[in-house]
């Protein structure tokens, strides 16, 4: 595996630290008047999402982190595992639920995500920014309550549920943010 | 057709004025007091030894197996013009730096370095204060090195036991820490003490440890060595780095060799001693102290600016 000295790091650098794979967020260079100097760096760890700080002595090296992205599409989950696709050359790869996260209750099928691997095997996996989706079940809808702010829960179609404004009703198509898991608006597709 | 810009300096027009003005009133202040600006070369046979300062070197199609190097700091040719009596003098040089860079820190840079003979360095920090005041900036606080380690983290630096300096570092996100107390006492210092001291005017820290001596004189300070060094900075940035200089040719030939060691110890590249510097110190330096100001970071507080490219001319990654 290939290692970095503490010269070569900047932003989005792929490193391991306490044995997780890492990026590097920000890098700081830190040196006194006559004496040793430090990089002082800022990291995500890619599995747990945590922001880290660590200091190395300038000039030390680090092992860099087999770290890549894919565009993949979905294609279904069989109860355990999720499966993805890369279009490209048909490949299959599956994802297992710590990768896969939040990005679980956002997806049906078919949708292009970002899966992000470490040594080859699915570390995480990112669902489109927003997704469109149907209600499954809620509340009845409460016309002409324009109560501002007020909202219900709405079960949607992948099982997750999202806070809606009172007015949505079942069969709605919802589109949501997967960032926030927030909605958004309703829509006609 | 779209327009190519990347030919634009990087620090604008207000603050290229404002650098010839601070330059200006620089250039002032020593008249006044009658230093004498010297002008010395940037290229040298010799390098630093200093193992923590990396030189840039180069070679002429002459003589291909001789490296040149480009000079860190003016000092080894301002202490030999000290030696042949020029009196008290100044440099505005450019300096050079390999493996630096960040937001306060740039491979080139402009230094301000200036020599008193005859002065110690209290009152060399009473003169930078002098300075500060010429310019526009407030006069500094005064704390020793070990005033501000007991103020911030509460520890003597000087007496503190290894172990217990680890566990601070490790503490404060530096997990490799072992047994080197010189780099322990740096990474506290910089991280932490330096960013924890509360004051609203510039700050000039003094006596440092032994080991961080480099080129300047020790005493004895009641049960501790210390070196007569001090640095100022503003805001958490050091600004200047100021000392009795070393005129004992014997201890600094001591320092240099023990300095090749720690390179040969970090397998870093050997350089050659600068003999000329030595056999100056031998005819006799005259007693003097000494100060580096960094132009750039000064720039940096005159106009608010928190990173060096944006007060640099031109930088590197745009010439």
């Amino acid at each position: 595996m290939a290692t970095y000295s503490t010269n070569e790091f900047k932003q989005g650098l792929k490193i391991i630290i306490d044995n997780d794979p890492c990026s590097i967020i920000e890098n700081n260079f830190v040196k006194p008047g006559k004496g040793q100097a430090f990089n002082r760096v800022k990291a995500r760890n890619l599995k747990t999402g945590r922001v880290l700080e660590k200091t190395y002595k300038s000039g030390e090296s680090v092992a860099g982190a087999d770290v890549v992205d894919l565009d993949l599409q979905y294609l279904y989950h069989d109860g355990d595992l999720w499966h993805f696709m890369n279009k490209d050359n048909y490949e299959q790869c599956a994802a297992d639920g710590n990768a896969m996260g939040d990005a679980r209750h956002w997806i049906k099928g078919e949708e292009m995500c970002l899966v992000t691997f470490w040594n080859d095997v699915p570390l995480s996996v990112a669902a489109p920014n927003f997704v469109v989706l149907q209600v499954t079940e809620t509340d009845p809808g409460l016309k002409g309550d324009t109560a501002q702010g007020a909202s219900k829960p709405a079960t949607l179609e992948t099982g997750a549920v999202v806070k809606v404004p009172l007015f949505v009703e079942h069969g709605d198509l919802l589109k949501i943010d997967t960032r926030t898991g927030a909605y958004v608006s309703r829509t006609k597709e | 057709m779209t327009t190519d810009s990347s030919w634009q300096p990087d620090a604008s027009l207000q603050i290229i004025k404002q650098r010839a003005s601070l330059l200006r009133k620089i250039r002032d202040f020593m008249d006044t007091r009658e230093i004498i600006e010297v002008d010395t070369p940037q290229l040298s046979h010799y390098g630093i030894s200093d193992p923590y300062i990396q030189s840039l070197t180069t070679t002429r199609t002459v003589e291909k197996d001789t490296l040149l190097y480009l000079q860190t700091s003016p000092e080894f040719c301002m202490k030999r013009l000290l030696a042949a009596g020029s009196g008290s003098i100044y440099q505005i040089a450019h300096v050079f730096r390999d493996e630096e860079s960040g937001p306060c820190h740039s491979t080139e840079f402009t230094m301000l370095e200036w020599y008193r003979v005859g002065f110690d360095y209290y009152r060399l920090m009473d003169e930078v204060d002098a300075l500060l005041a010429h310019i526009g900036l407030q006069t500094s606080a005064k704390m020793t090195y070990a005033e501000a380690f007991m103020q911030t983290v509460h520890i003597d630096p000087h007496s503190v036991v290894t172990k217990a300096l680890a566990a601070l570092c490790r503490q404060w996100g530096w997990d490799t820490a072992v047994d080197d107390r010189h780099a322990m006492l740096d990474f506290i210092f910089s991280t932490v003490v330096i960013k924890n001291i509360n004051t609203a005017t510039p700050l000039i820290i003094y006596d440092y440890p032994a080991c961080m001596a480099a080129l300047a004189t020790l005493k004895q300070a009641e049960s501790i060595i210390v070196s007569e060094r001090f640095e100022l900075f503003i805001n958490g940035m050091e600004i200047a780095n100021g000392f009795n200089e070393l005129t004992d040719a014997a201890e600094q030939r001591k320092r240099f060799e023990a300095d090749l060691m720690a390179r040969r110890d970090k397998q870093l590249r050997e350089v050659p001693i600068d003999r000329k510097l030595l056999a100056a110190l031998h005819s006799g330096l005259p007693e003097c102290a000494g100060i580096a100001v960094g132009i750039e970071r000064l720039l940096m507080v005159l106009s608010g600016k928190e990173d060096i490219s944006e007060v640099s001319t031109y930088t590197l990654a745009n010439n």
